[in-house]
């Protein structure tokens, strides 16, 4: 079977909720219509009285990602994490070092110093982070788990701007790549599938959307169609016609 | 106390510090040059055609011939607004814990001149209250105070702060004006959020207005943000309050001043807030006469397309009506179980002791918000948050 692993874990589904945008409808949606089996979860979010705290609209059999967003350095990273973990969200933590409130861009060198701290403190630490192959190789051997290069800028909704980049972290990066922000529509989490990316993480396109529950079915579906057509092995794509008659057909043995 | 209007507003008195930086300048500069009435259909159209708008763009949403675009602009920034901040509405509430006042503002109720009646809460009082205030499951205060140095010294807002700090996730303060290394006094007390309203951005009207104290110089005010973030304060806050002059250059210079801090410090969170002038005790003058609730909603959008990222803040001294309509349409935060008086969260049968600064329109309670913003479609948030300083 096609199982999704993460750090250890595995999984069906490999549409991943963020659960940035809060509302309770949105997760009940996605796990339901869009098969979710993994939800990203802020830990500042968790930090609350248990009526507003949202875990509680989480059901049990669901994975909890926690991330470390609100983090500016790598030693902030370290202390929401150890809060996190206090809080019971567990070792495996999504790293996100942001220093820019502008476009909330991932801080690739604050990451990388997270991972290498977070990692020698006994977490299993998932990088999310700008494109960049030769940071990415870095990011592995300091103990990264996961590379989760963005496809642009979050809540953009943009899609696959940075498609070449992450197609170079597929072919180089052994570790599962899994594109976080930026995907706005079914069709580029499918695309982002076909290329072969592990998974694809999605959250404004749903929450924006008219009808959410049909749109987190329709980016369930997008992103098994994707994951089938990249196991199947894409056809070439050719600038050419290839005749069915070969023009070098005439060549005897 | 009286105090004759001697010292010139753009005089810096002593002890204030100096800090280098041009961005009051640029503001000035664009106050100076901006004509509201150049603008026409064509720059509206192309301003909300963008995604990153400039300055002019700014202007061009907040000119006369914008008003017949309200339904784009407020369609506009409502997806804008999803877009970054979800439905998410945060709730807070501000508490006052003293009324003295050294400074003479004229349209303000608690000016040393009115006759009001001044307090200040003692560490039990303070305590009283903020553990009533964070029973109504509130997870985010703001700390303030009338703008005294002497009776409402630093170590006292201090202590205030820390104490907060034990109740709530989220502690900012709206006091008078401090210097680097007081705001990261505060910074180590608990306090992360910076509020300065500039009230007015024209400097001539400024000085008529705020005829004595320390508030009267206008660049010592107008360059606090910048030093909140350098004492380490995560975010500032910023507002004019609309009404006091002309409120498209007012609204103007205020989303270009946050923009320009935003670019000059990219960590910082943005704030913005929009009040307009409300009536105070014992002036029933003042009122937010030329500022209408389609103004208030035009400088709303503007600042939400011009600054899709910052918070915007909507406060109750808007009237419930306004206030459910335009939670869906913008803002990202709003006040709720707010008493503008001193001690009134002390519970039921305790006497408020001090009067408040002006009056509110929309007193409904936490729960009764979070019905409001539930009814909305939104989603109500306490807190979204970690601070990650060492107060303790
Ligand atoms: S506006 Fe502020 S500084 Fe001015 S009188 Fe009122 S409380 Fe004092």
């Amino acid at each position: 079977m096609d199982k999704l692993n993460l750090g250890g874990k595995l999984f069906d589904s490999r549409f991943i909720m963020g659960s940035g945008k809060f509302d309770p409808e949105l997760i009940s949606a996605c796990i339901d219509e869009a098969k979710t089996q993994i939800i990203t979860l802020a830990i500042r979010r968790v930090n609350q009285d248990q009526n507003a705290s949202i875990t509680k609209f989480i059901p049990k059999n669901i994975t909890l990602l926690p991330n470390t967003s609100g983090a500016r350095d790598a030693n902030e990273a370290l202390r929401i994490a150890r809060l996190g973990k206090e809080l019971g969200c567990g070792d495996m933590i999504k790293i996100e070092v942001i220093r820019d409130s502008k476009f909330l861009l991932p801080d690739n060198y604050e990451t990388l110093k997270a991972i290498e701290l977070l990692a020698s403190n006994g977490f299993i630490p998932l990088a999310y982070m700008m494109p960049d192959l030769v940071v990415a190789r870095d990011m592995v051997n300091a103990g990264a788990a996961a590379i989760m290069p963005l496809a642009a800028p979050i809540g953009s909704n943009k899609g696959l701007s940075n498609k070449d980049m992450i197609q170079i972290l597929i072919d180089e990066i052994e570790l599962p790549i899994i594109v976080d922000a930026g995907i706005g529509r079914p069709s580029q989490a499918c695309e982002a599938m076909e290329m072969g990316c592990a998974a694809v993480m999605a959250n404004t396109a749903i929450a924006t959307a008219g009808d959410i529950r049909v749109m987190a079915r329709a980016f369930g579906k997008a992103v098994e169609a994707g994951r089938d057509a990249y196991l199947a092995k894409l056809g070439r794509v050719q600038n050419k016609a290839s005749a069915s008659s070969p023009l070098t057909g005439f060549l005897g043995q | 106390m009286k105090f004759i209007q001697k010292t010139d507003p753009m005089e810096y008195l002593e002890g204030q510090e100096q800090i280098n930086s041009d961005i009051m300048q640029r503001v000035l500069e664009a106050a100076n040059s901006v004509e509201f009435d150049k603008f026409n259909a064509t720059d509206v159209e192309h301003a909300l055609s963008k995604d990153n708008l400039n300055l002019n763009d700014l202007q061009a949403l907040l000119s006369p011939v914008a008003a017949n675009y309200l339904e784009e602009m407020v369609a506009k920034a409502k997806a804008t607004k999803e877009r970054y901040f979800g439905k998410n509405i945060y709730l807070f509430t501000p508490q006052y814990i003293a009324n003295h006042c050294d400074n003479n503002c004229v349209y303000c109720g608690f000016n040393v001149n009115n006759d009001i009646k001044r307090a200040q809460l003692d560490e039990d009082d303070i305590i009283k209250e903020l553990k009533n205030i964070a029973k109504t499951g509130l997870k985010e205060i703001l700390i303030l105070t009338g703008e005294s140095q002497t009776k409402t010294p630093l170590s006292y807002i201090a202590k205030a702060c820390k104490l907060a700090k034990r109740y709530f996730d989220i502690v900012g303060v709206e006091i008078y004006p401090l210097n680097s290394d007081e705001y990261a006094i505060l910074h180590a007390s608990g306090v992360d959020f910076v509020t300065v309203f500039q009230e007015t951005y024209n400097p001539i009207k400024y000085g008529k207005i705020h005829l004595g104290g320390n508030k009267r110089v206008f660049p010592y005010r107008f360059n606090a943000q910048e030093r909140a973030l350098m004492g380490g304060m995560r975010g500032v806050a910023f507002g004019a309050l609309l009404g006091i002059d002309d409120w498209r250059c007012d609204a103007m210079c205020t989303a270009l001043h946050a923009s320009l801090i935003q670019a000059k410090y990219p960590h910082a969170e943005i704030s913005i807030s929009v009040p307009r002038l409300r009536p105070i005790i014992n002036n029933n003058r003042i009122n937010p006469r030329d500022v209408t609730e389609c103004a208030l909603l035009q400088v709303i959008a503007a600042y939400r397309l011009f600054l899709p990222y910052a918070n915007i803040t909507l406060s109750s001294r808007e009237s419930e009506y306004f206030r459910d309509n335009v939670i869906a349409l913008g803002v990202t935060k709003v006040s709720a179980g707010v008493s503008v008086g001193i001690g009134e969260h002390g519970g039921k049968d305790d006497e408020n002791k001090g009067d408040g600064q002006f009056e509110i329109s929309d007193s409904r309670d936490v729960e009764q918000m979070k019905n409001a913003i539930k009814n909305a479609g939104l989603t109500p948030v306490m807190s979204d948050y970690i601070y990650t300083g060492v107060a303790k």
